[in-house]
């Protein structure tokens, strides 16, 4: 698999790094203790709850995107003529370079200064926003976290809250940072009133914009429809304001039918954050028709491939399934004490750990796979069962063939395999381990430290062995 | 093998010791003994064998893995059911193995084969040998950690839940959380000790915050995990294998605990 042509640069090149800081960072741990566990985990069971055919839903929703999967050059194919007779224009993107420029030359064409952003993690896929504004132009994002997080130069640190891992004061900050022709000294300790002042900042943006570009949740082969799904609104005054629209979005997005789209929005907001469904679902069909009050001149979809073709041909097709819902990131005890940040590129926890070699290639990615306990949760969870432990896995049989993990890790490893392969070499060797264990343990249960275990004795105490093999007792008669 | 097969009705059961018990705790290895023996079973213990492969499985070591597998499917071809004292292990071989054996027919089918005769040592007391009756005794409440693998990949829930019940005089109380990881995750909590440190936390202050004299599981890699924090953390909860109470050898030093 060749690497796809590369969008954003991995921001942290070490998830050791990236996780030691996210632990050190105690205000970090208290937000994400209260988010995930406290609020999406809670609100993602009681709306479960309310709807009993969940998990027949889960099913059908697996199988179409399979269906999708298995046929998705013609539905993308009927879903550019859709959208071409219902007057807009398609554009096949191969790669991040190919959309970055697309999306340039609309803009450049539009004559546009500034580019208002719903969310779309597309965007940040290819880093839209560094490309727009090294050649002039201004792009404003407009969901509340994602403003807040290009205010602060940084990546989203979760696919569906970008600022997730910001306190209120930290958003306070920000604000007073960089509107600097408000009052200096203004009050801006309730949430309510950062709220009213991101909105009036923005509304501005939402009226000069010359182009808006949002992301899609789906596409709708039957119709060359593109939807998004918000809750702020922010999407549909993006798309329907400017004088051009831009939906820069996915291959695997697509869908056949409207119905489709709804079996998948009956799972979306209910798996991601417990909402029936989300404030806004918006629904785009071409530009503004003759007798429309609203609506843009023109509409572009850029469909970006970067890759997903490849992974269509691979061992981790089911990860195209994914409708970045983000529950197996809100489930994911790692994520649960890292942060997204630690993961180091666009995507976090376990969707971003399958997603992200493939991106940005294993030698870079290697310990992420890695990173995870295999608690299963994420598949448990996952609306579309994607089996990302498996797949997870797979990436892990791949990095061992390149040499990962390497050093000392390896050799142990290989030398335990070398005795595990052979139980009678393996039972005294392993008789004369635990006995010198259990000397040097004498009549301690645990060890506070051992050498060869600073790993472990970091975090918590190692219990000693009890004395004696199982099998070696067992031999003895004991029973 | 060193034990002769015996001719009598009952079934026939070969221990998966599990590499954790044989080394680090071998008592849960003779509780699973006497447990398997009071239901009913025959049980023998066939020497050759010493781990399920998931370290080398999980590393991505897939080679060294099957390697593994197949010494395990060898060493219990003749048994009427295997019983290993883990849901990880257990889980490895019934929802791994085949998967390991994918594109090789032969040891496919019989890697099927060893799946489906393969069970963790509550379900096999529980569903199969129907043990309602263990006579074991604690005077005390208990609080019960979900394993992963046991809980995801075979569904074992009620099954320890229901022969605690038996045990004259405990209590169970649920801690919150507790289908949640304990962050061990076998190397992972060597490759990743800080992360693994911090969930580990997690669990053991919901442990604590459960108030109970015990803490049990059905896994000796957890339990250990679990069991190191506690101390670490200066909490006086002991901690057992589940077998251990089933089996009413809870007077020996718990996990971690000193000898006296």
């Amino acid at each position: 698999m060749t690497l796809p042509s590369q969008g954003h640069a991995p921001q942290c090149h070490d998830f050791q790094k990236g996780a030691k800081k996210a632990l050190d960072d105690a205000q970090l741990q208290g937000l994400l203790n209260r988010t995930l566990k406290d609020g999406f985990q809670q609100k993602r069971l009681a709306s479960m709850a309310r709807l009993p055919e969940y998990d027949d839903l889960r099913d059908r929703a697996r199988d179409l995107k399979n269906h999708v999967l298995d046929h998705l050059d013609v539905y993308l194919e009927r879903f550019e003529a859709e959208v071409k007779k219902a007057g807009g224009h398609v554009h096949w993107a191969k790669d991040a370079e190919t959309a970055r420029a697309m999306i340039l030359d609309i803009c450049l064409a539009a004559d546009a200064k500034i580019v208002s952003k719903g969310k779309s993690m597309i965007a940040e896929e290819i880093a839209l926003n560094d490309h727009l504004e090294a050649n002039g132009l201004t792009p404003v994002e407009t969901d509340l976290g994602e403003y807040i997080i290009q205010l602060r130069h940084e990546l989203p640190s979760h696919i569906i809250a970008p600022a997730f891992h910001l306190s209120k004061n930290q958003v306070a900050e920000t604000f007073k940072d960089h509107h600097t022709h408000l009052d200096k000294d203004r009050d801006l300790s309730e949430a309510t009133v950062l709220l009213s002042e991101a909105r009036s900042e923005l509304r501005e943006k939402f009226l000069t914009a010359d182009v808006g570009i949002t992301g899609a949740n789906f596409l709708i082969a039957e119709t060359g429809t593109a939807m998004i799904v918000t809750n702020e609104g922010n999407g549909d005054l993006t798309q329907s304001l400017p004088r051009v629209h831009i939906a820069l979005t996915s291959i695997e997005k697509v869908v056949p039918t409207l119905d489709d789209a709804t079996l998948l929005l009956r799972l979306l907001a209910r798996t991601a954050t417990g909402q029936e469904q989300s404030v806004y679902n918006t629904f785009f069909t071409g530009p503004k028709r003759d007798g429309d009050l609203d609506g843009p001149e023109e509409f572009h979809v850029v469909l970006l491939d970067n890759g997903r073709t490849d992974l269509l041909a691979s061992e981790f097709r089911d990860i195209l399934r994914c409708i970045r819902c983000g529950a197996c990131i809100n489930h994911c005890p790692v994520y649960g004490v890292t942060s997204g940040h630690a993961y180091g590129w666009v995507y976090p926890g376990p969707m971003g750990s399958v997603l992200t070699p493939h991106f940005v290639g294993i030698e870079e990615a290697h310990l992420l796979p890695s990173a995870s306990t295999f608690c299963g949760r994420c598949e448990e969870v996952c609306p579309v069962r994607i089996p990302l432990p498996d797949l997870l896995r797979r990436w892990r049989m791949r990095g061992f063939q390149r040499g990962h993990p390497g050093g000392l890790q390896r050799f142990g490893l290989k030398a335990w395999a070398l005795l595990a392969k052979h139980p009678a070499l393996y039972a005294p060797i392993m008789r004369l381990a635990v006995g010198g264990l259990k000397g040097l343990a004498g009549k301690r249960g645990a060890f506070k430290r051992l050498i060869g275990a600073g790993g472990w004795t970091k975090a918590r105490d190692l219990p000693a062995p009890q004395g004696g093999t199982f099998q070696a007792r067992y031999r003895k008669g004991e029973r | 093998m060193t034990d002769a097969a015996s001719p009598s009705a009952k079934p026939r059961v070969g221990l998966f010791v599990t590499c954790l018990v044989d080394l680090m705790r071998p008592s849960v290895g003779f509780a699973a003994l006497r447990l398997l023996a009071r239901a009913g079973a025959e049980v023998v213990v066939p020497d050759q064998q010493t781990c399920c492969g998931q370290p080398a499985y999980n590393s991505g070591d897939s080679e060294t893995a099957r390697a593994i597998a197949k010494t395990v499917i060898s060493a219990f071809e003749d048994f009427d059911q295997v019983v290993a004292p883990s849901g990880s292990c257990a889980g490895m071989i019934t929802e791994h193995y085949p998967k390991l054996f994918a594109d090789d027919e032969m040891w496919h089918a019989r890697s099927q084969d060893l799946a489906a005769r393969t069970f963790e040592l509550t379900t096999y007391l529980h569903d199969h040998l129907d043990l309602n009756d263990t006579g074991a005794v604690f005077a005390g409440s208990a609080t019960y950690h979900d394993s992963c693998a046991g809980l995801r990949e075979l569904g074992i829930k009620h099954q320890p839940r229901t022969l605690l019940a038996t045990v004259d005089g405990l209590t169970l109380n649920e801690m919150d959380d507790t289908e949640s990881c304990c962050g061990f995750g076998g190397l992972f909590s060597i490759k990743f000790p800080d992360v693994s440190g911090a969930i580990v936390d997690k669990k053991a202050a919901n442990v604590e915050a459960a108030e109970s004299d015990l803490l049990l599981g059905g896994d000796l890699g957890c339990l250990m995990n679990v069991a190191g924090k506690l101390k670490r953390r200066g909490s006086g909860v002991r901690v057992f294998h589940i077998a251990e109470v089933l089996a009413n050898m809870t007077d020996a030093p718990a996990i971690g605990e000193d000898a006296t």
